[in-house]
């Protein structure tokens, strides 16, 4: 399937990833709107880890044998068969945390300011560039099938 | 006298060679040059023709233009410098109304003086010829050299070709080479030394197009101590001819393929050898690409070539008949004398057609 | 120490309606112009180590951002400028020479701009270079005045080769700039820009790191006063060499790479220690006279076998034509002229800006002056300095230049917004810096794109003029003055051009 990849020697660190991330995921998906006006914006899908000059985004792996989906006792995380995305369901999430437990990756958080919500990232729907990619100022982020 | 700008033109151009040697008369290069009559308007017109003067066959006969006594006397000292005079005399003329404003003209048979071959004994005898004619059209106002070669004349003058053939008598001469020319200048004033064929020892040029490369042709060519002075791109075919094919000996057909060389893309489809040999001569010879449109007839003593620039832009028919080669702008013109040749074709852009003396024949 | 005199040449300009205090700005900017204010919960700007080269206006997402001169004013005086007050200020405040970057940024002459060029009409055809072909290929080298060919087989056949050439499929290569005055990927995005368009870039007095040497056939060696990284290794690597005597931005002028700069990548490719600064002497020490230079020349001949071209760079100085005449006389095989235009990683201002001549007339003088000579066929001329497009190059190339040289303008292609502050070593667009945070802006893969997009779309429009001017192969634009015409130009201007006025 088609995976998020991060050339960490390219992250110039900007940050631009979470923030058009955070617009896609907004209700206007404006990003001055986004920003200034919804009080409910979700927190990035990805988040950028840094040390020193090297940085890269973290974002879900979309694993074949995804452990967050096998660990969801409510089925909230589910594998789209299309996409080979792993989603996330908030209205069947009862905020177990177990997803983040068992993340190889660390890429769920919780949203706390929304409760039970984990964080994670959807892949933009699967079908399309995601959103982080295609607006890496550094192309440091690709979409792409490595047959992984 | 001359016209220092430069002088773009359209023109008409033709040539019949007997590949046997075989001498002929006139009719035929007035008629078929008569045939194209449209593409010229009047402001030039002249012929080139070899094997004319058997009689003084080892001399060079030098054909002159003069716009005054001053400019005779003043070419005649300086010609007296380089040469032994053999026969000098009148370029024989008859009346013809609407040619105008004719210059004096002249024709003198010479050899070079021993004494001017020792003291320029890094020179060649044809170096000396072509140095003098350069001091003369260079030097001498009112004078001209119209030609330069052993065995040719250059007849050329302000009118359409016709009524300068005959003007100049050509019914009394007989040629195994003919060419002619009719011009077309875009720019109004034209003069006498200016209409084609452009001629310079036995090398002889009728041209129709306009060489847009003409700046760095000049520049070139001075590299090697031509100097262009007339302004007109003929002549730098001309020097390039000589450049190519005289002093660097190349052949005709080698040197067709610096004038109008083959795209690097064809160049890359010969094999290796061939490859390299082309590569080689336009690395070289980068400045001596004939570019813009053209269609070229070039005389010598031996041989007579056509060549069309490298996209075609000016037409250009080739007939064989018998020993008989033509060459001509128009394929009209080819058949006005010759009906049904055995073969006419349309020459291809940047290939050169060759018509040569058989092996043997003198 | 009392407050400095200086005041803000810029100021940042943010609209707060648009500002949604993401911190691009903050995290981009290198010389700490932005700053969030956590407790207030504020975005803060402090113009004052502003260099305006819009890293943070053109990230920024929702374009808040803008730079603008700052308003201030000096009292009018037509003598005591603005600049010409802070110059001095600052040499009162530090007592150093101005240093600077790039090329000039005074309104010296562009004859560029004098010169039109001419078009086919009716009596010649103009040709269409989307239909038909359009050849820009170019050889750079030593080319014999005639062949020798045998012709005993008939067809002709080369009796021996002619000297190697560099083989160029577009007449515009990327002018000399080391590896330490620019980064790593921007060195890559230059090698790997010229393998895709056959061309070649220069290292510079840089050296050539190892990662490069794959890149060797579309790269000319510099061997300049310093010697840094020159090896027999090097030499072997590139298609041709370049002994730098001069440049453009700095006639006369060394250069010096400040030892922080050094780290140990550039230290192990300019065999230099690790932190010590790189200085390349005014002069080569081994050249003090033209037959000085004709024994370098010689010595690197030799040391290559004769199978590359060895090429000279000079400045345009004053008497260029003599100099390049007495450099193609001692064996150089390219003559490359640095026009006063030309660019630096580093120089003094005064000297940048008042030193050296447009390339225009000195690359006039240098042709016109080899073909008096009769030795223009011995070497190839490239021309450098400012060259800022299609149109000044083929002016260029009609005035005889065999191709041209370009650094400012590839540097723009990857992001260069020309601020002049590369000796600082803290270029936002990470290509003058060797900071680890820094030189990961530049992505090679979009660095070379960029650039090979730039050669693309120059070459296309050097097209385009070939066949509006009726003729289908550089080689019959290259030196055909007759193509160009002056205007607003004085007599002893168009004589030293060796072209035409306008409707002569």
């Amino acid at each position: 399937m088609r995976r998020i990849y991060a050339k960490e020697e390219v992250c110039i660190g900007c940050r631009l990833c979470e923030i058009h991330c955070i617009v896609q995921h907004s209700r206007s998906k404006k990003i001055i709107k986004a920003f200034q006006e919804e009080e409910d914006r979700p927190l990035p899908g990805l988040f950028v880890e840094e040390s020193g000059p090297v940085s890269f985004a973290v974002q879900c792996r979309h694993c074949d044998d995804a452990q967050c989906v096998a660990a969801c006792m409510t089925g909230a995380m589910r594998k789209d068969d299309q996409t080979g995305a792993v989603t996330h369901d908030a209205d069947k999430c009862v905020g177990c945390w177990m997803c983040i437990m068992v993340c190889p990756a660390g890429a769920i958080r919780r949203d706390l300011e929304h409760g039970k919500i984990a964080s994670k990232c959807d892949l933009c729907g699967g079908e399309d560039t995601p959103v982080c990619v295609e607006r890496c100022p550094n192309e440091a982020l690709t979409f792409e099938d490595r047959g992984e | 006298m001359r016209d220092k700008r430069y002088i773009p033109s359209g023109c008409a151009i033709c040539g019949i060679m007997s590949e046997q040697g075989r001498l002929f008369g006139s009719q035929m290069i007035m008629s078929s040059i008569a045939t194209m009559h449209f593409r010229a308007n009047g402001l030039g017109g002249g012929f080139a023709a070899y094997g004319i003067y058997p009689e003084h066959k080892d001399y060079y006969a030098l054909h002159l233009m003069y716009d005054s006594q001053a400019g005779r006397d003043g070419a005649e000292a300086l010609l007296k410098n380089y040469f032994v005079m053999r026969l000098d005399e009148y370029i024989p003329t008859r009346p013809v109304p609407v040619v105008k404003n004719r210059p004096t003209l002249w024709r003198y048979f010479v050899s070079v003086k021993e004494e001017v071959k020792e003291e320029l004994y890094d020179l060649t005898e044809e170096d000396i010829v072509v140095r003098a004619v350069m001091e003369v059209n260079r030097t001498i106002t009112d004078a001209f050299v119209a030609s330069s070669g052993k065995n040719m004349g250059v007849f050329k003058g302000v009118g359409y070709p016709e009524d300068i053939g005959e003007f100049f008598k050509l019914d009394t001469y007989k040629a195994y080479i003919w060419t002619s020319h009719a011009r077309f200048p875009t720019n109004t004033s034209a003069w006498w030394g200016g209409a084609h064929p452009f001629g310079l020892l036995d090398w002889s040029i009728v041209h129709n197009g306009e060489i847009s490369s003409y700046g760095i042709n000049r520049r070139y060519l001075s590299n090697f101590g031509y100097e262009c002075h007339l302004q007109t791109d003929t002549e730098v075919i001309t020097y390039l001819v000589d450049l190519l094919m005289r002093k660097h000996r190349l052949p005709a057909e080698t040197a067709a393929r610096v004038l109008a060389a083959p795209f690097w893309k064809s160049i890359e489809r010969e094999p290796e050898e061939e490859r390299t040999v082309l590569e080689a001569l336009r690395t070289v010879y980068g400045g001596a690409l004939l570019n813009g449109p053209f269609s070229i007839l070039l005389g010598s003593a031996r041989m007579m070539m056509g060549l069309n620039d490298r996209i075609k832009l000016r037409p250009m028919v080739a007939a064989r008949d018998k020993d008989l080669v033509f060459m001509a702008s128009e394929e009209a013109a080819i058949r006005a004398v010759c009906r049904n040749p055995e073969h006419i074709w349309s020459a291809k852009a940047g290939e050169p057609v060759v018509a040569a003396l058989k092996d043997g024949t003198q | 120490m009392t407050i400095s005199y200086l005041t803000d040449d810029y100021e940042i300009v943010r609209d707060e309606s648009k500002c949604i205090k993401c911190q691009v700005c903050v995290r981009q900017c290198a010389n700490a112009v932005h700053s969030y204010d956590d407790e207030s919960d504020e975005m803060n700007s402090d113009g004052g180590d502003c260099a305006a080269c819009q890293r943070c206006v053109t990230l920024c997402p929702t374009k808040a951002l803008s730079v603008r001169r700052r308003a201030t004013e000096f009292r009018q005086n037509a003598n005591w400028t603005g600049p010409v007050q802070t110059g001095i200020v600052k040499q009162a405040e530090t007592g150093g020479v101005l240093l600077t970057s790039m090329g000039t940024d005074k309104p010296h002459p562009i004859y560029w701009d004098n010169i039109v060029l001419n078009a086919s009409q009716v009596t010649n055809p103009s040709i269409d270079p989307l239909r038909e072909p359009m050849e820009l290929r170019t050889y750079l080298g030593r080319k014999p005045d005639s062949l020798d060919l045998d012709f005993s087989d008939g067809a002709p056949r080369l009796k021996s080769q002619i000297d190697k050439q560099l083989k160029l499929e577009t007449p515009i290569m990327f002018s000399a700039m080391s590896y330490g005055s620019i980064s790593y990927n921007a060195c890559l995005s230059l090698a790997r820009a010229s393998q895709a368009a056959g061309t070649f870039y220069n290292t510079g007095e840089g050296g050539l790191h190892k990662d490069f040497y794959e890149y060797g056939p579309n790269t000319i060696v510099q061997v300049a006063s310093g010697r840094f990284g020159v090896t027999p290794e090097y030499l072997e690597a590139a298609a041709a060499i370049e002994i730098k005597i001069g440049q453009g931005a700095k006639p006369g002028i060394g250069g010096h790479l400040p030892g922080e700069k050094v780290n140990k990548a550039i230290s192990e490719t300019r065999m230099i220690p690790e932190g010590s600064d790189a200085i390349s002497p005014a002069p080569h020490h081994d050249i003090y006279s033209i037959e000085d230079l004709r024994q370098l020349i010689y010595a690197l001949k030799e040391a290559t076998n004769y199978t590359k071209p060895v090429g000279v760079k000079i400045s345009a100085v004053h008497n260029v034509a003599a100099i390049a005449s007495g450099s193609v006389r001692a064996g150089a095989d390219i003559i490359a002229i640095d026009g006063i235009r030309g660019g630096t990683g580093a120089a003094p201002t005064v000297i940048r800006d008042n030193i050296g001549l447009p390339i225009e007339l000195a690359l006039a003088a240098v042709d016109s002056r080899l073909r008096e000579e009769g030795i223009r066929n011995q070497a190839s001329i490239v021309a450098a300095g400012g060259f800022r497009g299609s149109a000044d190059i083929v002016k260029a190339i009609a005035l005889g230049a065999d191709a041209v040289y370009v650094a400012t303008a590839a540097l723009i292609a990857m992001g260069c917004h020309v601020c002049q502050k590369c000796y600082t070593g803290r270029c936002n667009w990470g290509i003058a810096t060797q900071d680890p945070y820094l030189v990961r802006r530049l992505n090679p893969d979009v660095g070379t794109r960029r650039l090979t997009n730039l050669l693309r779309a120059w070459s296309l429009e050097i097209k385009e003029f070939l066949g509006a001017m009726g003729v289908n192969a550089i080689e019959s634009l290259r030196g055909n003055r007759a193509h160009l015409r002056g205007v607003g130009l004085t007599d002893t201007e168009l004589r030293i051009l060796g072209i035409q006025p306008a409707g002569d």
